[in-house]
């Protein structure tokens, strides 16, 4: 196996901007995407692609209101929840270490329904919403679970951690690096899922071959096809262990 | 989804004091699918996962007491059961997702509905729609006629042959499992063969609990002393799918002939599918493959096969054949 280890992932923001060392030929363009660090008060109102198309625009980004929970407080404002019925309940969600307080939180909201709409932590994916794809895979009390498959109601107590809580940008969990390394995603759509299964089966009683990871990885379906990388990915990390 | 009252059950009266009409979610993987279906639609529903039944304990006689909290990947993985129950740690691996075992129950793996697509379809049974008589009793069974080829050869009447889709209980069928239950009448025990019921012309009632009544434990007997046992499950991928056939033997063998066994089937009954005509043709016998073919003609000379999983019965017969083998060897 070739030494890739000079694809060892480092982040851009570790290094200068990529766009002013990039040498643009006349007619090639540089379009700046959505930032990968939570967007502050301070920086005022920029645009994202998911704040346009869900209406919310410039103005409708609160100050604080930031899709990664460790270094942002968590909005608890923003909301898109169905009225609230004879059944809603008080609750308060514990999320990537931090307490969530979810007032008036309808109890046919699912688990991952909660974490993507109301508390705008949109890193783990609806696929299938019936437990039948894996990329809505989080951890509750470190366990790898369907989030679709449960009522947020029902985890009063409990310590969720999503992909957002796993590593940030300029710390990844080792698992997220040896994913950038091996080129384990195409779309990226799975891939959270993939992640968080992964990490989770390191605790698990799993034989040591590949063929015992990837029964360990049947949960998570990837229709791109990136099963190979991923299993490289995952045979990484657990060597390193 | 229909809104529904949610409450948390703090003890055991606690959930029993709530409704007969209410339903017990734990890990919530059959219940929530059901429910996004609109298949199943509870006014209330009750949270029972604070209640004090995650242990799997040892029996002072020997054998083995299960929670009906207790996570499917917990019990697969519990030395206890991989030493002396086999069958039931490889049968539940066998099943579903990591994540879905996680979640999983005991309790609700016993309680787990048919995979049928058209019980799972909800305009079933409307005007236009197709009939299920197990979801709305009287509109009929769609899979007669139509697509079926995941469905049962066993069991079946014309009222409904949907499959039982659990691997887990094929192994405690096979392991003479007893369900223990408790409801507003007190507490009683269930011998697994009693605890599904065959579809008749009543396929809406799968089980004997009586309205109101709460799974709270499954126990095991002692093992057999020198008895080896055996899951093997065969399906149209290697992983994540339900059984086309499946097989649980637990066998003991001395002299080179069959002095102890216990043959129950999956993917092709419409209750978990203890198989006693194999084992009347297997208890004495030498243990060579002649017998084990024999039994495996008995075990599915009443099979009914419909359109499209006649395939089932052949398939099964090998997967039997396969496992006895496993066992013995």
């Amino acid at each position: 196996m070739a030494d890739r280890s000079h694809l060892r992932y480092q982040h851009p923001l570790s290094q200068s901007p990529r766009h002013t060392e990039e040498k643009l030929a006349p007619d090639q363009q540089s379009i700046e995407l959505e930032p990968l660090t939570p967007e502050t008060a301070s920086t005022g109102t920029r645009l994202s692609r998911r704040s346009f198309l869900s209406g919310l625009g410039a103005t409708g980004l609160l100050a604080g209101a930031a899709p990664l929970v460790v270094t942002a407080p968590v909005a608890a404002s923003v909301t898109q929840e169905t009225a609230a019925g004879s059944g809603s309940a008080t609750l308060t969600l514990n999320i990537n270490g931090k307490d969530c307080p979810l007032p008036g939180l309808d109890p046919r909201a699912t688990l991952l329904d909660t974490l993507r709409e109301r508390i705008h932590l949109t890193g783990t994916k609806k696929g299938c919403d019936h437990g039948q794809c894996g990329a809505c895979t989080v951890h509750v009390n470190g366990r790898r679970v369907n989030s679709c498959l449960s009522f947020a109601v029902m985890h009063q107590g409990d310590k969720i951690t999503t992909i957002e809580g796993l590593g940030q940008p300029d710390h990844l969990h080792p698992m997220q690096a040896a994913f950038v390394e091996h080129d384990g995603y195409q779309c990226g759509y799975c891939t959270s899922g993939q992640i968080m299964s992964a990490v989770a089966l390191l605790k698990e009683p799993i034989g040591p071959s590949d063929e015992d990871v990837k029964s360990a990885m049947a949960g998570n379906i990837c229709r791109c096809g990136a099963y190979t990388n991923i299993v490289a990915a995952v045979r990484q990390v657990r060597a390193q262990a | 989804m229909q809104t529904f009252e949610f409450v948390k059950a703090e003890s055991i009266e606690k959930a029993l004091a709530t409704a007969p009409s209410a339903r017990f979610v734990a890990g919530g993987t059959t219940l929530v699918d059901l429910m996004k279906l609109s298949v199943e639609t509870p006014a209330t529903v009750v949270d029972i996962n604070a209640l004090p039944l995650s242990q799997i304990e040892k029996l002072p006689a020997g054998g083995l007491r299960i929670g009906a909290l207790v996570r499917n990947s917990d019990l697969a993985w519990h030395p206890d059961v991989q030493s002396a129950y086999a069958v039931l740690s490889q049968a539940l691996l066998s099943g579903a997702s990591p994540q879905l075992r996680n979640m999983a129950t005991t309790g609700g793996n016993l309680l787990q509905r048919t995979r049928c697509a058209y019980f799972r379809e909800p305009t079933a049974g409307t005007p236009g729609g197709y009939g299920c008589n197990k979801r709305s009793p009287g509109t009929g069974c769609a899979a007669l006629e139509g697509f079926n080829r995941t469905h049962a050869v066993l069991g079946t009447s014309d009222h409904c042959i949907a499959t039982h889709p659990s691997d887990m209980c094929v192994a405690m069928a096979a392991l003479d499992a007893v369900i223990l239950v408790e409801g507003p009448k007190g507490k009683r025990t269930i011998p697994f063969a009693e605890f599904h019921k065959l579809p008749g012309d009543t396929p809406n009632i799968e089980n004997s609990l009586e309205p109101g009544e709460l799974v709270t434990y499954v126990d095991l007997p002692k093992p057999v002393d020198g008895a080896r046992s055996v899951y093997l499950k065969l399906r149209d991928r290697a992983s994540y799918e339900f059984a086309l056939a499946s097989a649980a033997v637990v066998a003991k063998v001395e002299g080179g002939h069959i002095r102890y066994v216990r043959v129950a089937l999956g993917g092709v009954g419409t209750k978990p599918w203890r198989s006693h005509e194999a084992e009347h043709a297997l208890e004495g016998k030498p243990a060579n493959a002649a017998t084990f073919r024999a039994a495996a003609e008995a075990a599915l000379a009443a099979a009914h096969p419909r359109t499209d999983n006649a395939f089932k019965v052949e398939l099964a017969k090998r997967c039997l054949v396969r496992s006895l083998k496993l066992a013995t060897a």
